[in-house]
């Protein structure tokens, strides 16, 4: 009963999380545009007549009616596009034992669950990886690489599917989801409006140049905190993003492990896996950094990889692989205890 | 006046738990037929399975004549078994039968060569897992189903709803409490 309790806890904190992250994420963009467009009200308030006054907050009502389309599209396609981006394809009729196997597996992990089967797709890359992603048990969708077939034996590939299976029932899926479509449009967002507003501002200048360059050097200084201001959000925007993102990440590996060592009761499993992935540390060259945080074990670990401790912490998306194997090993431990006593 | 409302508001609160524990009832006693439907496709595709095994291994293994009579009789039991313990008893008993069966494969590399075997053992290793799992989920369900019933206050409607315990899958063997591994590949014959 607690653990039902649990699950309902942890998916009512995923969907809230993930109105929150949508929220914030259309106020972040309305920012943009409408703090974009107070500065440049500002700056052009004292401009003589007949110059360019800005008034209509056209950047506003444009960058927040961007960011909805953007958390729709996040909403509606972008499981598509994470699985798109990846280029896995999706087994639909098992053609070697291996995909048989994995086909089987899904299977199994979906009756243990009690959710519907998700769909299966393969990542053609050499590396050991895998991922899940979707809006909700329905229309979910794991994927692992070629090279994670080959590497795993049946009970440790049991084992990441359980993994998987387990962020799908908590609805980690969901956010996680959501976020990769975000990151990569904050990204390029910033992109485009730091070179907007570089063409811009020198617009400006040179229009004011034309009035009176002596006032346009008192200028207005609210203005001008605003502008800097407001650059700066546009600088650190994605790198806030990318760490959010990680943030959001790291505290689920531990509970999808746990859940999915629930799953499989065979904690040792996952933990072998998780080690064999680990030790084959190329990266993952078919997933992208916008879909990383949505990974079983990091595909491009970074020089952080293996260190414990605050900043390895604040910057990776995954905790250290020796402290999840670790807790896997205490429940198998534990696990066998109680088998004992029995 | 108070009072006449008061009371009233009562009856409606009652009526309106009555209602909710009612069909809280029903719905976790169609989980349980469901989470045992959900074993019984398993077994079902077990049962079907097996044929296809004996007949691919019957040329090679002519002289293990008796492991493989043991399978048949195991699944045709199993086949005809009706209820929950009765069912389990017998599906224990040929999971048992088959483990045997694929560790005696192991002397015969030429029958594991011929992807056929190999196909139908993973067919099978996968089926034994999901009924294993479905079993987790049907335990699980019931469970609930049968603390619920069974517990104050919602015992008090447990009749109107017509609930009665549901029967457990429990494990009768030890053998099968060891958990057999029928992983060609990994198993030792047994001794």
């Amino acid at each position: 009963m607690s653990e039902a309790a649990n699950l309902f806890a942890q998916q009512e904190s995923n969907r809230r999380r993930s109105t929150w992250l949508v929220i914030g994420f259309i106020v972040f963009f309305a920012w943009v545009g409408f703090g974009g467009d107070l500065a440049f009200g500002l700056l052009t308030a004292d401009a003589p007549p007949g110059e360019y006054h800005h008034v209509v907050p056209v950047l506003g009502i444009f960058t927040t009616l961007v960011a909805a389309g953007i958390c729709w599209y996040s909403w509606r396609f972008g499981a598509r596009q994470v699985l798109w981006a990846t280029g896995a394809r999706e087994v639909t009729e098992p053609a070697t034992p291996e995909e048989r196997q994995l086909v089987n597996v899904v299977e199994e992990m979906a009756i243990a669950s009690g959710l519907p089967k998700p769909k299966v797709y393969i990542v053609p890359d050499d590396d050991p990886n895998a991922f899940a992603t979707g809006r909700d048990a329905a229309t979910a969708s794991i994927a692992v690489t070629q090279g994670l077939l080959r590497a795993l034996s049946r009970d440790e590939l049991q084992g990441v599917i359980a993994h998987e299976m387990a962020h799908v029932q908590n609805l980690d899926v969901r956010l996680m989801t959501l976020l990769a479509g975000m990151v990569g449009a904050i990204a390029l967002m910033s992109d485009g409006m730091g070179r907007m507003v570089r063409g811009g501002s020198r617009g400006v200048r040179l229009g004011g140049g034309g009035g009176g360059g002596s006032r346009d050097k008192g200028g207005n200084p609210l203005a001008i905190v605003l502008l800097v201001f407001w650059l700066l959000t546009l600088l650190v925007a994605p790198i806030v993003s990318r760490i959010l993102a990680m943030a959001v990440s790291r505290k689920r590996e531990y509970l999808a492990d746990a859940t999915g060592a629930q799953l499989t009761r065979n904690p040792l499993a996952l933990a072998t896996a998780l080690e064999k992935l680990e030790a084959a540390s190329a990266p993952t060259q078919s997933i992208t950094r916008g879909a990383a945080h949505l990974c079983i074990v990091d595909p491009a670990p970074g020089l952080l990889g293996t260190r414990e401790g605050f900043f390895a912490d604040a910057l990776e998306s995954h905790p250290p692989i020796r402290q999840r194997v670790a807790r896997l090993q205490g429940m198998g431990y534990l696990g066998e205890v109680a088998a004992q006593k029995s | 006046m108070i009072g006449a409302l008061v009371l009233l508001a009562i009856i409606v609160l009652l009526v309106l738990w009555v209602i909710g524990a009612y069909n809280g009832l029903i719905g976790l006693k169609n989980k349980v037929a469901n989470a045992w439907k959900q074993i019984d496709v398993q077994l079902k595709r077990r049962h079907d399975l097996i044929p296809n095994l004996v007949n691919t291994v019957k040329g090679a293994m002519d002289f293990e004549r008796s492991t493989l009579e043991a399978v048949i009789a195991a699944r045709n039991k199993a086949v005809n078994a009706t209820g929950v313990a009765a069912t389990a008893k017998a599906e224990g008993e040929l999971t048992q039968a088959l483990g045997r069966l694929f560790a005696l494969t192991e002397a015969y590399p030429d029958l594991k060569a011929t992807g056929n075997v190999a196909q139908l053992q993973e067919e099978l290793t996968s089926t034994e897992n999901k009924i294993g799992f479905a079993r987790q989920l049907y335990n699980d369900v019931a469970t609930e189903y049968n603390t619920r019933q069974a517990t104050f206050p919602t015992l008090l409607i447990a009749g109107m709803a017509k609930a009665s315990p549901a029967e457990l899958w429990q494990i009768t063997d030890d053998t099968e409490r060891a958990v057999p591994t029928v992983d060609i590949s990994t198993t030792k014959p047994a001794p």
